[in-house]
């Protein structure tokens, strides 16, 4: 049950999935381990550091929000996929009309290429340390890195599409193999960091002074920012929104032969979105203390602490992260054009996210991109919800666009496009913090299509 | 037992990625000897796991 299998070439892509196909929870478990301790784990944990969220915070807060994560997997994911066990595209597509899930997979693929392009940029940083290329953020959202980190981002770029497009199944056995090794670098890129901010006595990892002194050095020269308790729970919780809140996962967990595999994901969150993530945060603080330098740079954080194997870690995580990333881009650009090459969408995809990569802003925002992310895709998976457990009960009809032969339901556009909309404004013109949007819009979203529904559906024959 | 001897030796070179950095932390290690003993250990990890581990490209 590896993307390949679960997502191209015919397995149950269109039907539920049958009994013999079923499998244990292991598999879920390797699974989650490997997908969530990946490239983006450098770049995310350090911004927590810039953003200036205190230990104390982080620690609880990301307990908080990754358990509020695996119950949003667990019971609300889970008792859908193992219910219906169909993909999230064939029951968007029973319910929205073919044309709106087209549309929606275009935006999927690229948003898909976009968090491509930010692993892209995290690779790249690593590649370049051995050739004294550094990765960079320029002052405008905009603007492009270095002459020589923007040609290393294409040629790092231009390697990733080509193997997404070729060879995905062995950058997928790859991937497996090197989950548990990246696990094992990440927690000593920590305790590597620990000893070099003197923080390895109980006194001093309990004072925690090594972390606000790291805190003060960044906000004497940014100036004072908060990231408060809630809002890294709201973080933790959300920066997977499009997984769980918006149902992605349903094309995953569709395999699963017990409810209790909707547990898989903790192993995700508690390696990739804590220990990594307070980890990658260690280095940064760790960098401050040696060298009085606050920029994220993940290749040269890693080789600070581990050398060589600091930057195998970074290139290899980053590899195998944005390879089936690219690929599911592919992937979504090919069902909306069906009679072009999953190789040639593919290298499309890679193209578009190598493009993204070219903009050292784009890694350097991913608190907020993940949060957009989860803010757009996220309110589809209210409409699953409601169509699952409400319309029945309300007298209307689940599966509306296939009982009636719909292209577009409007129902799901209107009520998918009217919150994000105003999402999407409260972000970028009101300045909010992209991952409080994810859960009104979400809860927006269903209500909408609910109410358009009764408004709108025409009785249908049994 | 092919297959148990480089689970053994990926289980080691796993070891070797981690064990230095706690040895250093407790300032048994310097941090240069850590630094190769993970490199040696990831070459490990990356020669005996293909051998044993998940499934064939």
């Amino acid at each position: 049950m590896d993307d390949q299998q679960s997502q191209s070439g015919g397995e149950f892509e269109r039907e539920p999935v049958p009994e013999r196909a079923l499998l244990g929870a292991g598999k879920f478990w390797g699974m989650y381990a490997g997908e969530h301790t990946a490239g983006t784990e450098f770049m995310i944990g350090p911004l927590f550091l810039a953003a200036g969220a205190s230990l104390r915070d982080l620690m609880l807060g990301l307990l908080l929000g990754n358990a509020l994560a695996v119950l949003t997997w667990r019971y609300l994911v889970t008792p859908i996929a193992i219910s219906k066990r169909l993909t999230l595209y064939y029951q968007l597509e029973r319910i929205a009309g073919d044309s709106l899930v087209k549309l929606y997979n275009v935006v999927n693929g690229v948003l898909f290429c976009f968090l491509a392009g930010a692993m892209v940029t995290v690779s790249a940083s690593a590649v370049g340390i051995p050739f004294g290329i550094f990765y960079q953020t320029p002052s405008e959202t905009f603007a492009l890195g270095a002459p020589s980190f923007t040609l290393l981002v294409v040629a790092v770029g231009a390697v990733m599409a080509i193997v997404a497009a070729a060879g995905y199944k062995t950058v997928a056995y790859v991937a497996n193999i090197a989950a548990p090794w990246m696990i094992a670098i990440f927690a000593a890129c920590g305790i590597v960091s620990l000893v070099q901010m003197d923080a390895n006595s109980v006194t001093a990892l309990s004072d925690g002074k090594f972390w606000s002194d790291a805190i003060a050095f960044v906000q004497a020269k940014e100036g004072v920012k908060q990231f408060g308790f809630w809002q890294i729970v709201i973080f933790a919780w959300l920066c997977n929104g499009a997984m769980h809140f918006g149902m992605a996962d349903l094309s995953i967990f569709r395999f699963a032969r017990h409810a209790s595999s909707g547990w898989a994901p903790s192993i995700g969150m508690f390696l990739g979105h804590y220990m990594a993530w307070i980890a990658a945060a260690f280095l940064l603080a760790a960098q401050i203390k040696l060298s009085q330098d606050h920029s994220a740079n993940p290749g040269a954080l890693a080789w600070g602490a581990l050398g060589w194997t600091g930057i195998l870690c970074v290139i290899i995580a980053g590899w195998t992260t944005a390879n089936p990333t690219i690929y599911r881009a592919g992937l979504a650009f090919q069902g909306v054009l069906p009679k072009r090459s999953l190789a040639a969408t593919t290298l499309a995809a890679g193209m578009v996210a190598t493009m993204a990569g070219a903009f050292p802003n784009l890694s350097a925002k991913l608190l907020d991109f993940v949060g957009t992310y989860g803010t757009v895709l996220g309110p589809m998976g209210a409409v699953i919800v409601v169509d699952h457990y409400l319309m029945n009960r309300f007298g209307l009809r689940d599966e509306y666009a296939t009982r009636t032969g719909l292209a577009i339901n409007f129902a799901v556009l209107i009520a998918w496009l009217l919150p994000v909309a105003v999402g999407l404004y409260m972000i970028f013109w009101q300045g909010l913090f992209a991952a409080y949007a994810v859960i009104p819009c979400w809860i927006a979203c269903g209500m909408i299509y609910l109410v358009l529904s009764k408004a709108l559906q025409a009785p249908v024959a049994q | 037992m092919n297959s148990l001897l480089f689970q053994a030796i990926s289980f080691v070179a796993l070891a070797a990625t981690i064990i230095p950095c706690v040895l250093y932390f407790a300032e048994i290690l310097e941090l240069n000897t850590v630094k190769s003993l993970a490199l040696l250990g990831t070459i490990g990890w990356f020669i005996a796991t293909p051998v044993w581990m998940g499934r064939s490209p």
